[in-house]
Formats: structure tokens, C-alpha cells, sequence
């Protein structure tokens, strides 16, 4: 992947007319900035702000008298947080909780093997290899919600997947049981592994050449070439290409609502939790806990990523070399 | 640096939180119970127009009335985004919509929330409608809504196949089995299935579920309004449909099946008996090659346990919005629409079950629509679902009990036990 280098601070003798220069500069700096973190508050501070207060209140009582729903959302305190943990909604929300990260393992692993073979796949140079490439990220550009509908189709009874691969009794891959998340995996794999494709694709277009030249002098095996050089090479890429494929997971929602259906919990996962909680029950409080528990997970799993593997997300490396 | 990545971090999952963010209401529910008072413009917000014959009628009343022009807005076809439109409308107290179109499952919520007006009784000719209709668009022994269609599960039957047997349309769920094992037999029901209905984990399982319940005597919710499914009678109805998948009765497929689905198999010829909507009728007629079951079935009314079954009534009811500023012109265009006149129009058209009972016995129509008469009963007989204001918390309970039944991940009794317990949750607060 291409990274801008921000150019390097100029490294200089501190004096102290210098110093007060760069102060100046600091106050510009942030004047500058200031409509960026003003648009930054309003679309992440607000929204974040206001699902933390809605995670204290619950859902208002019916009056069993007139049958009518009793004025305001009462204060709960941190029943909303206990509930994640106890009860038929606890079993359920430990149940999204353990699909999701389920989901995120199995796809993200099979997606950057699956994916890094079409990279090399696509670097080498043949007859029609632009065909081949545009071909491979056509999965890639249908809207999400768009391929589960036709891999719905293609899991039905009597769906095409039925009919070519399996032989006997046709699997019922749509009902609520381990083969709905098979064919989550599936179809999930089959949309996003030319995502990562594309960004290690790029990674390897910038190795020099020279390098593989050095190996075959040497009498590198391509399988040691790989493993020693492309790959190392193709790491900062690769990294985070799988860090955005994590964080996408992590949130998945539409596909197994529209490839198996709302309210299945062998796919279930937060969001899908979370949206029946808040648009269909209209507990916007549960949903908004369950949203921020997502949300610190997912802020975990990236500062992990982030410090561990050190993905270079924003170019800083590049800038202070 | 790092301060930036934690931001790059935050905004990569902030989609997530506007999720939860958005539904931010305050559900302090305006105590407008004010006349219904207003002339003017309003806006018809309904589900998706397919026969376009709502434009029709619209365009009617507007050549009428000029100075209160209607408007339809025409919402998604799927029922839980039509309903999600509504009440995002009815949260934020908008004024767009006047009159509503809502399922009758819905009216509860509607109604406890304030989201709609109470309307007098007498000034709708309700009269002349089936009661059972009425009685879906009621709250708390209030009206809040006026039936617009109604509609009623009714029994497909391979009538050329019984015929072949000399068999009569079955009553009872055994006889049903007898009749399929006879049927079975003959050569050309070779790979057919005995019966399906609407299986799969959504509101049509609610439906089955609830008509296998009350088919057997149960209830689901009695008429005092307490929860009353772990009964013997319930646990009979739930056996029907467990045991029917484990001995093959059903086949294992309908497990996928919603209406469409089960349609198509239906058409195919795989299925010997269909609980299905009236809609199917006319589809499954087409000579165009889609169907090739065409002209070789017929309907029955639904059976049940000892005698006939009892179906679960469906339909759509209109409501006007607490919120729209016309609420005379939304008044008499419902009445405009609900008419007796307006309603066969409809049916011509759309085949869409009217309320008004004298329809149904209408000979020219019977001509037309030959389900109509066994459609009545149905409908007669028929049991509203449970008038909940968390109603969709109850039927997501419902299917997950029912779905483990009949998926064998959980015994009927386990099933109905836990059911009765979640269901007394619901209904307490």
C-alpha cells in the first residue's frame, strides 16, 4: 500500500527564538484544525455521548389500567449493563458476542490465505491479466446486501449449492443450526478475501524487482522466496488490510440477516442484537449497552492490532524514518 | 501519533454506536386526545402498491375532493420496514402522515403509545363488517382503527389426487394423515409431501403456531388477558406440527418455508395439503405454465384436533396519525375507503379479502373469487393474535419456542414451559 509520507519535523539546534516559532506555528496548527475535531465531536463525540446516557434508561411501563404507555424512559441505573450477563437476553447477548468473534477468526483467516493467493495470482504478468484482476473484485463491488440475497438463493432446499454439491438429502442451510454459519462463511469469504487481494496487490507492486533477481542469483526456492521475501516485504500492507477486514467483521451485519434472517441465533451477532433490541423492541436503552460493549471490543481488538502486530494505519511509521 | 490512531480506531466502529444513537427519543407522548378536527391536505402512508390499484382509489377521492387532497406514500413491502417507518414517524411526532396503514398486529402498540387517535365508533358503518375484523382494530375496548382487509389461513388440497382416492377434504388433522397415506400411494403423488404451512423463524410461524394452539382448544393469551400456552391442549397443537416433522408428514424442508416458498413447492406439485393466505388461489391458477397444479385443487377450512381448525386472522387496518394537523379529511377518507363500494372495487382488483361481510356472499363475486365463501368461515371463526404493546417481543418469544420444537433442538413441554414464562414477563410490565 501506497503511503503519503508526512515530511519529516525539521530537526534542529533548540534555541529559544526557534522554540517560540514552532509555538506559533503549534497555535496555527490547531486553528486550523479546529473545524475538523468540531466535525469530529458532532459525528463521533455526540453520538458516543448520547449511547452512553441512553445505556441508563429503560423502557417505559404500561398503565394496567387505561392499557397506555406511562410518560418518559425511567432511569435503570446499570441494569441495562447486568442484563448483558444474566438472563434469557444474557445467554443471548454472550451467544452474538461468541458468533461474532467465531465469524472473525474463521473469515479473516480463510480471507487473507484466499486473498493473498489472488494477489500473487494477479501480480504476475500474463495474457488478460487485466480481465482476471477486474474479474476477481467483481464479488467485491456487489453491495453486501445484494450478494446475501443471491446466496440466499443459492442455499435454498432446492438451491444451486443443493443441487451441484451435495449429494442425497439437500441440506437445509438457511434454518437456524451450524450450516447457517457455514454459509455465512461462505458467502462472506467469497465477497471480501478480493478486498484484501487488492491491498496486498498493491504491497507487492512495490518490491523491487532486484530483490527476486538477488534471490534467484542466490538460488532461492520460490517457496523460500515467498516466505523470506514477499511476504515480510508485503506485511505492513497485509497488516492492515486484515485490521480493516477485523473491524468490518466485528460489526457484520447485513449478511446474515439477509442470507439466513433476523432473529436466528446460530448467526446472530451484536449489531444484529442490538438493531432487534433498538428498532424492532424499541429498548433503545439494552441496545445502546450492547452498541457500547461492541464498541470497546472492537476499540481493544484494534489497539491490539495496533500495538502486537503494529499496523501502520495512518502512515506513521513512514513519516518518522 | 497515537492520539490520531485511537480516533482513526474510534471512527472505524462509530457506525455501530450511530445504530443505537439514532433511535434517541424522548417518549413523552403527546396528550393530544383532541377532536377530530382539520381539513385540508394529508398524506396515505401504505405498503408497497403492487396492484396499483390504491393509486385508483386515491385518485377517486381526489377528484372529489379538491381542497383535500390525498397522497399515498408508498413504503417498503416488507411489513417490519413499513412498520419501522411508522413508528420512526410517530417517535419524532412528525406530521407527515395522516392516515396509517397498519397490520392488525400492531394496533396495541399504536394505540398504548398515543401514536394514533381513538375514533367514535358509530361513524363507520362497522355494523355491516365481519366482528372479527373489529375486534383487531380495538384496544382496551377502544376503537382506534378501521379494518380495511382481512384475512384468514384456509387448507389447499390436491383435489384431483383426493378425487382419485375418493377422499372428501379432511376435518381433523388424523384424517388428514389418513387421506395423505392413501394419496401417497398413487403413482403420480410419487415424491410429494403430505403437508406444509409457513415454518421458518418469522411472523408466519407466530401464525401456524398460534393456529395449531387454537385448532386443539388452547389459547395463547385467554380472553382475561392472562398468558394460558402451557396446556395440554397447547402442547396437542405444538405435537401436531413436532410430530408431523419427525414422521415425515411434513417434510423437512419446510423448515425454509415462508409463504413464497411454500407457494412454489405447492405449485410444483410436491405438496399434497397447504396452509396458505387466499392470495395463493389465483397464482396457483395461472395457465401461463408457472403453476402445474392449475384447475386440479381447491380449498377447505383449516383442520384441527376434533373438528375444524382455527385460523389466525391477518389483515391490514387504517388509523389516523395523532400527529397530522387534517384529522376530519384522514377521518372520512378511511370512511371513504372502507365503503362497502370501495371494498369490492378492491377485490376485483386485488383479490385482497375485504370486511364487509355482505361481499362474501355477493354470487357475482363467488364467480370470480370460488374461495370466498370458505374464506367467511375461516375468518369467522378466526383468533386475533395476542394485543400486546411489546407484541413483537411476544412473537419473537413464540417463534423461538416453537422453532426449537419443531427443529428438535427442545421437547414441546420444555418448549411451552419456557414460553409461559417469558410470555407472563412481557405482558406484567
Amino acid at each position: 500500500m501506497s503511503t503519503v509520507a508526512a515530511p519529516a519535523p525539521p530537526v534542529r539546534k533548540k534555541t529559544p527564538r526557534l522554540r517560540s516559532r514552532t509555538e506559533g506555528v503549534g497555535r496555527l496548527a490547531a486553528l486550523l484544525l479546529s473545524p475538523t475535531f468540531l466535525v469530529l465531536g458532532l459525528v463521533v463525540g455526540y453520538p458516543i455521548l448520547s449511547a452512553i446516557r441512553l445505556s441508563f434508561y429503560g423502557q417505559p411501563g404500561v398503565d394496567p389500567e387505561t392499557g397506555f404507555v406511562q410518560e418518559g424512559q425511567p432511569f435503570v441505573g446499570l441494569d441495562n449493563y447486568t442484563a448483558m450477563f444474566t438472563g434469557g437476553e444474557g445467554s443471548r447477548f454472550l451467544n452474538a458476542l461468541g458468533n461474532t468473534t467465531f465469524f472473525t477468526i474463521v473469515t479473516v483467516l480463510l480471507e487473507t490465505v484466499i486473498g493473498v493467493a489472488m494477489a500473487l495470482v494477479m501480480h504476475k504478468a500474463f495474457f488478460g491479466r487485466s480481465l482476471i484482476r477486474a474479474s476477481i473484485l467483481v464479488p467485491w463491488a456487489i453491495p453486501t446486501a445484494i450478494s446475501g440475497l443471491l446466496w440466499n438463493f443459492a442455499f435454498q432446499a432446492d438451491g444451486v449449492v443443493n443441487a451441484f454439491f451435495v449429494p442425497g438429502d439437500p441440506i437445509l442451510w438457511t434454518t437456524d443450526a451450524w450450516q447457517a454459519k457455514v454459509a455465512v462463511i461462505v458467502a462472506d469469504v467469497w465477497k471480501t478475501a478480493p478486498f484484501i487481494g487488492l491491498l496486498v496487490l498493491a504491497g507487492l507492486q512495490v518490491i523491487p524487482a532486484e530483490v527476486y533477481e538477488a534471490a534467484k542469483v542466490d538460488g532461492a526456492s520460490p517457496w523460500k522466496t515467498f516466505w523470506r521475501i514477499t511476504l515480510p516485504l508485503v506485511k505492513p500492507a497485509l497488516v492492515v488490510a486484515v485490521l480493516f477486514r477485523v473491524l468490518d467483521v466485528l460489526r457484520m451485519f447485513d449478511l446474515p440477516y439477509t442470507l439466513i434472517g433476523a432473529g436466528k441465533q446460530s448467526v446472530e451477532t451484536v449489531s444484529m442484537f442490538s438493531f432487534e433490541q433498538a428498532i424492532k423492541f424499541n429498548n433503545y436503552g439494552l441496545a445502546s449497552a450492547y452498541a457500547l460493549a461492541l464498541f470497546v471490543y472492537t476499540a481493544v481488538v484494534a489497539y491490539v492490532f495496533v500495538k502486537v502486530l503494529g499496523a501502520d494505519v495512518i502512515g506513521a511509521r513512514a513519516g518518522r524514518k | 501519533m497515537r492520539q490520531r490512531r485511537v480516533i482513526a480506531a474510534a471512527g472505524a466502529v462509530v457506525l455501530v454506536l450511530g445504530l443505537a444513537a439514532c433511535g434517541g427519543s424522548d417518549d413523552s407522548s403527546s396528550t393530544s386526545t383532541g377532536k377530530l378536527e382539520g381539513v385540508g391536505p394529508i398524506k396515505f402512508a401504505s405498503g408497497k402498491d403492487t396492484s396499483r390499484n390504491r393509486q385508483k382509489q386515491v385518485a377517486a377521492w381526489n377528484q372529489a375532493h379538491p381542497d383535500q387532497q390525498v397522497t399515498l406514500v408508498e413504503l417498503p413491502e416488507k411489513a417490519d420496514e413499513q412498520r419501522q417507518r411508522m413508528v420512526q414517524n410517530a417517535q419524532t411526532k412528525s406530521a407527515e402522515f395522516g392516515v396509517i396503514n397498519l397490520d392488525v398486529v400492531w394496533t396495541a402498540e399504536f394505540a398504548a403509545n398515543k401514536w394514533v387517535e381513538q375514533l367514535p365508533e358509530g361513524d363507520f358503518g362497522l355494523d355491516s363488517f365481519l366482528p372479527a375484523t373489529v375486534e383487531t382494530a380495538k384496544y382496551f375496548d377502544k376503537l382506534y382503527a378501521v379494518p380495511l382487509n382481512s384475512d384468514g389461513g384456509l387448507l389447499y388440497y390436491r383435489k384431483d389426487l383426493l378425487d382419485k382416492v375418493g377422499a372428501k377434504p379432511p376435518t381433523t388433522w388424523a384424517e388428514m394423515k389418513t387421506v395423505c397415506d392413501q394419496v401417497l400411494k398413487l403413482p403420480e403423488a410419487k415424491g410429494s409431501a403430505c403437508y406444509a404451512g409457513q415454518f421458518d423463524k418469522y411472523e408466519g410461524l407466530t401464525v401456524n403456531f398460534s393456529e395449531g394452539v387454537n385448532s386443539a382448544g388452547g389459547e395463547v393469551v385467554n380472553d382475561q388477558g392472562k398468558v394460558d400456552v402451557n396446556t395440554d391442549a397447547a402442547k396437542k397443537g405444538l405435537g401436531f406440527m413436532v410430530d408431523g416433522f419427525k414422521s415425515g408428514l411434513i417434510p423437512k424442508k419446510a423448515l425454509t418455508f415462508k409463504e413464497e416458498e411454500g407457494r412454489r413447492a405447492f405449485q410444483a406439485g410436491e405438496l399434497i395439503f397447504h396452509r396458505q393466505w387466499p392470495y395463493q388461489y389465483s397464482l396457483a391458477n395461472a395457465t401461463d405454465g408457472t403453476s402445474k397444479v392449475a384447475g386440479k385443487f381447491a380449498v377447505a377450512p383449516l383442520p384441527g384436533l376434533d373438528g375444524a381448525g382455527v385460523s389466525t386472522l391477518g389483515g391490514h387496518n387504517l388509523a389516523v396519525s395523532s400527529f397530522t394537523k387534517n384529522k376530519k379529511t384522514a377521518v372520512d377518507f378511511i370512511k371513504f375507503i372502507t365503503s362497502e363500494e370501495q371494498q369490492r372495487l378492491d377485490l376485483e382488483a386485488t383479490s385482497q379479502a375485504p370486511t364487509v361481510a355482505s361481499l362474501y356472499d355477493d354470487a357475482a363475486l363467488i364467480k370470480k373469487f370460488p374461495y370466498l365463501p370458505t374464506l367467511k368461515a375461516s375468518i369467522e371463526t378466526a383468533k386475533k393474535r395476542p394485543a400486546a404493546v411489546k407484541y413483537q417481543e411476544v412473537s419473537t418469544a413464540i417463534q423461538e419456542a416453537a422453532y426449537g420444537a419443531i427443529s428438535g433442538t427442545s421437547t414441546p413441554d420444555d418448549a411451552l414451559k419456557n414460553l409461559q414464562s417469558e410470555l407472563e414477563n412481557l405482558t406484567k410490565k
